[in-house]
């Protein structure tokens, strides 16, 4: 039998669970997670409303009025749905291949569109250049998607450009990047936000008129490349 | 066109029982805030329990009918008129060709559901008719109504013959308003966090022993509750993760905030409890400047009651669908 990850299970409601892998940001963790939510995707538990990964965990929502009858006397459902759950993570159909596609984002770096860029430059000691070429020489990883439809939380930037996030939210448009700790992600919608914005992508990362209305998914792959402003208004 | 709105209310959105399958993406499940109430109101129309209703805050909306309609009002009660007379919230009521309800005053609660049978003629997106107004989808054209929006019923039956020459009628059956409601309206039950345990002894006490006050801050999205600021034992982060409808987390300015319907997918603030779902009724009726207060709970009372309030929508059902029946067949 395979050796079971460590791990914590508690409820976040009367009606949801979280199994959660160790409260960190790694890839090999949030490999297992994906995995997990592929694979219970895939082949739900039963009364399975839905399940949610994020960067260690995995939430699983269920029908509690369906599984009510699942169970045993004096057995909460919450212990029922534990233990499905944690036989199916014992099990080797667990192991699906988890998405890896390459994305590439094109973002335009001026002022206009990051209004953040030259604040940050200035705090990091680095000129608006470095500061756009550090942050286009590496592919990020897409961890989770939350907070907005379609916002994705990616990982990790060069310290040499990681920022605090800011104290107050402001308006933020769509279409806009920003970095917060090591993170940085993509404003798909106009949203307040507490990001550093050092630019905005003219692609559509959400068009709610599609059958799935979000571009970009947990485990794809982004590079970023920068164009011009000319290129984002004829994008 | 069957419905016709003639004053625009300040924030009334279409909703069902929200959008689920999609929360891995970011988008929220939304629905309505208080979804036993929205419940109720279909039930006493003869609807399926989670067919489309409008949800209405003060100032609401007032509203034209086209057509002789079937209607039920329920949650808040904002003083309703039909015509100019006042009617009752928790009947079904037999409305005539030409009427208009309006809304007065705030009576008691937060939103009042206003259903229609035969439901709302307005697109699904994603598997919902729930309005998501930041993504600009579902309900009206994702998006509050206005003056003029015109909603045609799903469904509509021929009602003309039951009203006769009356502007309007309260049929006899009715549901139980102080269902969920009976015992301490202002005590809301709850389960522990993940990070209950972090927090210090006396913000522990203070979660239980002081009332906690809705502040002006509160809508759809949350509410934000006012006391003595609560600290942790320890500052450790808490990685962001899925939230839920409910979900009580400790923002950083020492306050709480309780999730509602329209809250984000995912979190990051400590989790120190959690709103059973049979008491997410009566958070959604309280308003800013309401107080309540906070008891534990564990894990097999909170599904039972969930169970129990369940088990009373479906016998209800049951028993308006029948007596729906029987009028309708009388009247052909």
């Amino acid at each position: 039998m395979p050796e079971m990850p460590k791990h914590t299970i508690f409820p976040i409601s009367d009606s949801a669970l979280t199994i959660d892998f160790g409260n960190t940001i790694e890839e090999s963790i949030n490999l297992k997670v994906l995995s997990l939510f592929h694979a219970i995707t895939a082949n739900p538990l039963a009364g399975m409303i839905e399940a949610v990964p994020a960067y260690s965990s995995l939430t699983v929502y269920y029908d509690l009025f369906f599984l009510k009858k699942q169970v045993l006397p004096g057995q909460t459902v919450y212990d029922w749905v534990a233990a499905q759950l944690l036989q199916r993570l014992n099990t080797d159909e667990e192991k699906k291949d988890v998405s890896t596609g390459l994305v590439t984002i094109p973002v335009c770096y001026e002022k206009e569109f990051g209004p953040d860029i030259e604040f940050l430059a200035r705090k990091k000691n680095i000129s608006v250049d470095e500061l756009i070429s550090i942050h286009t020489s590496r592919q990020y990883r897409i961890y989770m998607l939350g907070f907005l439809p379609g916002f994705t939380y990616m990982g990790e930037v060069d310290d040499k450009i990681a920022t605090a996030r800011k104290h107050q939210p402001v308006t933020v448009a769509a279409g806009s990047v920003g970095i917060a700790g090591k993170q940085t992600g993509i404003y798909p919608l106009a949203s307040p936000g507490g990001w550093q914005i050092i630019g905005r992508t003219p692609v559509k990362l959400f068009n709610a008129e599609k059958e799935s209305p979000v571009l970009l998914k947990a485990g794809d792959r982004i590079q970023f490349t920068s164009i011009s402003k000319n290129e984002f208004e004829n994008y | 066109m069957n419905l016709r709105i003639i004053k625009a209310g300040i924030l009334d959105t279409v909703q069902d029982m929200g959008r689920y399958g999609w929360q891995h993406v970011g988008i929220n499940p939304g629905g309505a805030m208080d979804k036993l109430s929205a419940q109720f109101a279909n039930i006493l129309v003869g609807n399926e329990l989670d067919e489309a209703v409008i949800e209405l805050h003060f100032p609401a909306s007032a509203f034209f009918f086209e057509q002789p309609s079937l209607i039920a009002m329920s949650g808040a009660n904002f003083s309703a008129t039909l015509n100019g007379e006042e009617i009752p919230s928790l009947r079904p009521i037999l409305v005539s060709k030409y009427s208009i309800l309006q809304f007065h005053r705030v009576e008691k609660g937060a939103r009042a559901y206003l259903a229609v049978h035969g439901g709302l003629d307005l697109p699904e997106w994603l598997g919902s008719r729930s309005t998501h107004l930041k993504a600009g989808a579902g309900g009206y054209m994702g998006r509050a109504l206005q003056k003029d929006d015109e909603i045609r019923f799903r469904k509509p039956a021929d009602l003309c013959m039951l009203l006769g020459k009356k502007e309007f009628e309260v049929l006899p059956w009715k549901t139980d308003s102080n269902w969920g409601d009976s015992n301490n309206a202002k005590e809301i039950l709850v389960l522990p966090g993940n990070e209950w345990t972090r927090l210090t002894d006396h913000s522990k006490e203070i979660f239980f022993d002081r009332a906690f006050l809705i502040s002006n801050q509160s809508d759809r999205m949350g509410y934000r509750l006012r006391s003595e600021p609560l600290s942790t034992i320890s500052h450790d982060e808490v990685i962001s993760s899925a939230v839920s409808f409910g979900t009580i987390q400790l923002l950083p300015n020492g306050q709480l905030i309780v999730l509602m319907a329209d809250h984000q997918t995912t979190g990051g603030y400590p989790r120190v409890a959690h709103v059973i779902s049979a008491h997410h009724s009566r958070v959604a009726q309280m308003k800013p400047g309401d107080l309540f207060i906070f008891r534990f709970t564990d894990q097999q009372t909170a599904e039972d009651l969930l169970i129990k309030q369940k088990q009373h929508l479906l016998q209800l059902q049951n028993a308006c669908k029948f007596k729906l029946e029987e009028l309708l067949n009388a009247g052909n």
